[in-house]
């Protein structure tokens, strides 16, 4: 009882800070990622060949960016787009320094798994909207993302876990986080609690969000 | 009410051009119900497509109402295809709505006020018989039962001409019967003019005044329903035709039977059906008729009889007797060799 006493006294306020690190990195660029890979999802959807809104060039130099940006790892990524990030945000270290890199990581995931859910939505029930004189900006909100719902749900729900993956290799530029402390503490200076603490409540919050992701696609489900 | 005049559309598919629809022409008058026929990859779909321009006609003009649509800026296009409702085969449907609400929310997008929309989908849900079904969600329902959804959905934008696209084709035979029923009822009570396209025959002969054949993008055939089932010109039709009522006997007992007089098709329609002809005509000369097959077809607008006899007697008595049965209106096919 004592050791775990004295574990909470000293580590408790250091891990705590961490969670909110995480949980501030993660959300944040969650926000923005969506922001960006959910116009980007529905953008290549639309614009492929035979679509509504079919545009050659727009969907292959979208799909071309999403490609090339999914192929750099995001550890490489993180460094590589130094000065981009300096530009946008006036800094590259801290929490700050690292959603840049994180949104530009997760973005084009998410806009994969837009393109994914939508497309699994059958083009007929489009057919029919348009068959009766609905506007297609009715149609992408009314029929396209309402069916997609469950699908996006869950993709978002995947977007989060990499994201909180991400998270962990944003200590490199000094950003905090659950991943920088089990790094920094559990394995530069051996500290093994701290490490065993820090895996543990990246699993549990790994564990919830697919829970509720799961459980709330199935609501929205209906078949 | 809807008229396609010289319909072409090609298009361009990996293999090279595909002449989907070639040179069509159709005119549904109000409160018509037409059908093109046809087998899978005639054109159909294409060219029922071309009616509310999901699918742009190569050539030729459709006008809708007297509007030429397809020359229409999109705007204007919107508004002329609140006009058209459309049903199809695969019902395309909202998975995640309720009845309910797959009747609704069209009708918000559309921009109705709430009253109205709540008025128009109790209306029409009524008149599909699927009020208490309101709450379920498509897949508690049975393929008839999205299939009428589909029809109050297209039924509450208040249209004046109503599409079908093989709207029968996924449902077995009595819930076959029971949408075309709905068809006509909605076509009678309604005034809704209807173009349908199928590839089952007893559809056409249900439901439609008139009837065209296609083939390969072509209307190789084209008539009002008793004519063309009286009098069908063209081999597909015939085809077509032999899959509801049987019209062939095998080659071989026709040339055995000719040895002793005619093998022939009597077709009945209308007044002549009536009178006891088949009687009298064995009274009148000396020929004995055999009856080999016979069947009745109930179209939307008559009855049809068709007998195939073997007419034994000499010839010119059978030919005497023939020529009675023609003057009194009875249709007349020698089946010599083969039809
Ligand atoms: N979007 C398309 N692109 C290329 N070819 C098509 C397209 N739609 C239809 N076709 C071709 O046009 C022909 C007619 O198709 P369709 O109108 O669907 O026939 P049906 O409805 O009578 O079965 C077929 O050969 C089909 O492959
Ligand atoms: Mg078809």
């Amino acid at each position: 009882m004592s050791r775990l006493e004295q574990f909470t006294d000293q580590w408790l306020p250091i891990i705590g800070k961490s969670v909110i690190e995480t949980f501030q990195m993660v959300g944040i660029s969650l926000f923005f990622s969506v922001l960006i890979g959910i116009p980007l999802g529905i953008l290549i959807v639309l614009t492929r060949p035979g679509q509504t809104l079919q545009n050659k060039f727009l969907y292959q130099l979208s799909n071309l960016v999403i490609n090339i940006v999914r192929s750099i790892p995001f550890i490489i990524l993180l460094f590589f787009i130094l000065p981009f990030t300096r530009y946008i945000v006036g800094t590259t270290i801290g929490v700050k320094g690292v959603i840049v890199p994180l949104v530009i990581y997760t973005a084009p995931y998410i806009a994969r798994l837009m393109e994914s859910a939508l497309l699994e939505v059958e083009n007929g029930v489009v057919e029919a909207y348009t068959a009766m004189g609905i506007k297609t900006r009715s149609i992408i909100w009314h029929v396209l993302l309402r069916e997609a719902r469950p699908s996006i749900i869950l993709g978002l729900t995947i977007s989060t876990v990499s994201l909180i993956g991400a998270t962990a290799m944003a200590g490199m530029v000094g950003a905090g986080g659950l991943g920088d402390l089990a790094y920094r503490f559990g394995h530069l200076r051996y500290e093994v609690d701290v490490m065993y603490a820090t895996v543990f409540i990246l699993i549990v919050l790994v564990q919830s969000i697919q829970s509720i992701g799961n459980r709330l696609a199935a609501r929205l489900k209906k078949d | 009410m809807i008229v396609l005049e010289n319909i072409s559309k090609e298009f361009n598919s990996k293999s090279g051009k595909v002449k989907a629809v070639n040179n069509v022409n159709i005119h549904v008058k109000k409160g018509e119900i037409h059908g093109v026929i046809g087998y899978s990859g005639a054109g159909k779909s294409t060219l029922i497509r071309c009616v509310n321009l999901l699918e742009r006609p190569t050539e030729g003009k459709v006008y809708i109402n007297g509007v030429e649509t397809t020359s229409l800026p999109l705007p204007k296009l919107r508004e002329a295809r609140n006009k058209i409702g459309m049903i199809f085969q695969g019902f395309n449907l909202l998975k995640t709505a309720t009845v309910y609400d797959n009747i609704a929310i069209p009708l918000k997008l559309l921009g109705y006020n709430k009253a109205e929309v709540q008025n128009r989908a109790e209306k029409y849900l009524e008149i599909v018989g699927l009020t208490d079904k309101h709450k379920n969600y498509p897949n508690q329902l049975s393929g008839g039962q999205k299939q009428r959804v589909a029809i109050a959905r297209a039924l509450a934008q208040e249209p004046e001409i109503l599409l079908s696209d093989e709207a029968t084709s996924a449902l077995d035979p009595e819930t076959t019967d029971s949408i075309l029923d709905l068809l006509l009822k909605i076509n009678r009570d309604l005034g809704i003019t209807i173009l349908l396209i199928t590839h089952e025959m007893n559809v056409i002969q249900k439901i439609c005044d008139h009837v065209y054949v296609m083939e390969n993008g072509y209307v190789v055939e084209q008539n009002n329903a008793i004519q063309l089932f009286t009098k069908p010109t063209h081999p597909t039709s015939k085809k077509f035709l032999n899959t509801i009522s049987q019209r062939n006997l095998s080659p071989a007992l026709i040339s055995q039977l000719h040895v002793t007089g005619s093998v022939t098709r009597l077709t009945f329609v209308g007044e002549s059906a009536g009178k006891p002809l088949l009687a009298g005509v064995s009274k009148k000369f000396n020929v004995q008729p055999n009856i080999l097959t016979a069947n009745i077809i109930e179209l939307k607008n008559g009855i049809i009889g068709n007998i195939v006899i073997h007419l034994m007697g000499e010839k010119d008595q059978v030919n005497a007797a023939l020529q009675f049965l023609d003057e009194n209106g009875v249709g007349i096919e020698n089946l010599e060799g083969q039809s």
